[in-house]
């Protein structure tokens, strides 16, 4: 379970998607979250998915891995789902009980859980198809202006992607921890809420002790690699705008302009 | 041209503000006095010593990590108190850490190996250059799109001495690097790092306690509780095995067997060190 989570991990591969500019991608994750969250109707969101469909198979990442991205949040999209169905009022289709299922509340209910799970997929191609320290460089570079009213977008940035590589290892550690505990006889599944909350503690606590140790050592070792800020540092990627960075910028105007002109124009 | 790495009185405390580390008592005494040590250019040091002893806070004043609370550290000429230098210093001396996973700062590989260049403001075309050599100078180039956390330990930590070779040092100081490994992961570190001391005559300052690891080093340092001991050809060291006994250290088999050959009785040479020269000696005595 724990390894279903895949969150800000990058893998390598070589298509045009994975070689966009990192800033490029950045603002069309958040071009495509707009349009995601403006489009209102079936045919929009048809579109929506055509461009999320065209965007997976350009970049090649597997479905399966995607999929799996969004196992973790299965219990928030049931809760959804069903919250939606149950609660919308309208003409019920079928009633038991204090319940009502209306054709609404399963309209509504299909169409938020869509629009979740192509949330998390868009923004999971982003993290999967771009190496942290490119994210980072393109975050960096758009938050550039802020620099000048003293946001210290560097820091900022470098904290952010020292937590993308920490993720896995992190990930690993906890269920190596759990395995131990549980050797011990610590009980994470059973009992209620609040019991399952306090076994936890003797998990997150040896969690945190060993990252506070590790950062410690983090900070030894970017010391000893030269480490000094951001100054005078420079990039082996270097961020480049092409044609197709361009022509990407393009396809996301056009798709927002469309799901804005249906939305209107309804 | 000067030692490259020298020491003179150095004398370090850990005050209380300073302790970084969680769960290290804040010690009021030095844990190093007066260590006079001179590590020149192009040798292959090991150091040894029991837990404790100050192997790895004489690692960290190597390259100004942490600072001399008496005495002087010189690298290069370069004091390392001196600030304006300190980066230069950072560069030619590169630390390996036991832990390959919290030295790796980045995924995919290519990209860890690169941060050290990108530190040092090196343009990016020869920082691709850089990383391509030092991923070859430690034959990890065909696994450099990986990402670290699925490799082994043996390779993780290849990947850690990459990091530092970017950065075209003058020395390695490689602290316990093997502490955490299988025996092939061990054997791949070690001979990636003969391998550069023999033909890219980087300087290797090797920190084990693992004393077979030591035998064909140029120089064996032997620390205890703060202070250096013994300095001196590793047999010359291994030769004196009651007095490393004392300071809780163990010696190579080889040598422990020509010293138990040699208290029954048998005139045996006690400093042949490697397997080949030990059979050779008892060869030798019994023809
Ligand atoms: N951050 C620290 N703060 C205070 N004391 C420390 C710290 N790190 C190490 N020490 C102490 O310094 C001594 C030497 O430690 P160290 O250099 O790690 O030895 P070694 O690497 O030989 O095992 C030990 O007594 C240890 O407890
Ligand atoms: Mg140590």
């Amino acid at each position: 379970m724990l390894r279903d989570i895949t969150l800000g991990q990058y893998f390598p591969g070589d298509t045009v998607v994975h070689r966009l500019d990192p800033r490029t991608k950045i603002c069309m994750v958040v071009v495509y979250l707009v349009a995601l969250f403006t489009a209102n109707d079936a045919v929009s969101m048809a579109i929506m998915a055509c461009f999320l469909g065209l965007v997976i198979a350009l970049s090649r990442v597997k479905l399966r891995l995607l999929l799996r991205g969004l196992r973790p949040l299965l219990i928030i999209l049931t809760i959804t789902g069903l919250l939606n169905m149950f609660l919308t009022p309208g003409e019920p289709i079928v009633s038991f009980w204090v319940f009502n299922i209306s054709a609404e509340g399963i309209y509504r209910a299909v169409f938020l859980v869509v629009r979740i799970v192509m949330m998390v997929m868009g923004t999971f191609i982003l993290t999967y198809t771009t190496p942290p320290m490119s994210l980072t460089d393109g975050l960096e570079s758009l938050m550039g202006p802020l620099k000048r009213i003293r946001v210290p977008v560097h820091e900022l940035t470098i904290i952010m992607s020292m937590a993308l590589r920490f993720i896995p290892t992190l990930i690993e550690e906890t269920d190596k921890i759990m395995s131990a505990q549980k050797a011990r006889g610590a009980d994470f599944e059973t009992g209620n809420l609040f019991k399952r909350a306090k076994a936890l503690i003797p998990l997150l606590i040896p969690l945190f002790i060993s990252a506070f140790r590790r950062a410690d050592e983090l900070a030894v070792a970017m010391e000893s690699r030269c480490y000094h800020g951001g100054e005078g540092r420079t990039r082996m990627r270097g961020l480049k705008f092409r044609r197709r960075d361009a022509l990407t910028g393009l396809t996301g105007a056009a798709l927002l302009a469309a799901v804005i002109g249906l939305v209107v124009l309804r | 041209m000067p030692n490259l790495i020298q020491t003179q009185n150095l004398t370090f405390t850990y005050h209380a503000a300073e302790s970084g580390a969680l769960g290290t008592p804040s010690a009021a005494a030095p844990v190093l006095r007066e260590i006079n040590l001179t590590i020149q250019r192009g040798t292959f040091v090991a150091v040894v010593g029991a837990n404790g002893s100050g192997k790895s806070t004489l690692a960290k004043l190597f390259n100004g990590i942490l600072l001399p609370s008496g005495g002087k550290v010189y690298v290069d000429g370069m004091d390392t108190l001196d600030e304006a230098t300190i980066l230069e210093v950072r560069r030619r001396i590169g630390l390996v850490f036991q832990n390959p996973d919290n030295q790796i700062v980045s995924t995919p590989v290519e990209d860890d190996v690169a941060f050290a260049p990108e530190n040092l403001g090196v343009p990016p075309a020869e920082i691709r250059q850089r990383v391509d050599d030092a991923l070859k100078a430690v034959g990890m180039y065909d696994l450099r799109r990986h990402a670290p956390h699925l490799l082994s330990g043996g390779q993780k930590q290849r990947v850690a001495i990459a990091g530092v070779i970017a950065m075209r040092p003058e020395c390695i100081v490689l602290d316990e690097p093997t502490a955490m490994l299988d025996p092939i992961g061990r054997r791949e570190v070690l001979d990636t790092v003969r391998r550069l001391n023999a033909e890219h005559g980087i300087t290797i300052v090797l920190i084990t306690h693992h004393m077979s690891e030591c035998i064909d080093a140029d120089h064996l340092v032997v620390m205890s509780e703060g202070e250096i001991v013994m300095d001196d050809t590793p047999k010359a060291v291994f030769t004196q095995a009651d007095r490393l006994t004392e300071l809780g250290l163990t010696v190579p088999p080889t040598t422990a067997l020509l010293h138990e050959l040699r208290k029954s009785g048998v005139d045996v040479p006690v400093d042949a060190l490697t397997i080949n020269a030990c059979a050779e000696a008892i060869y030798k005595t019994f023809p």
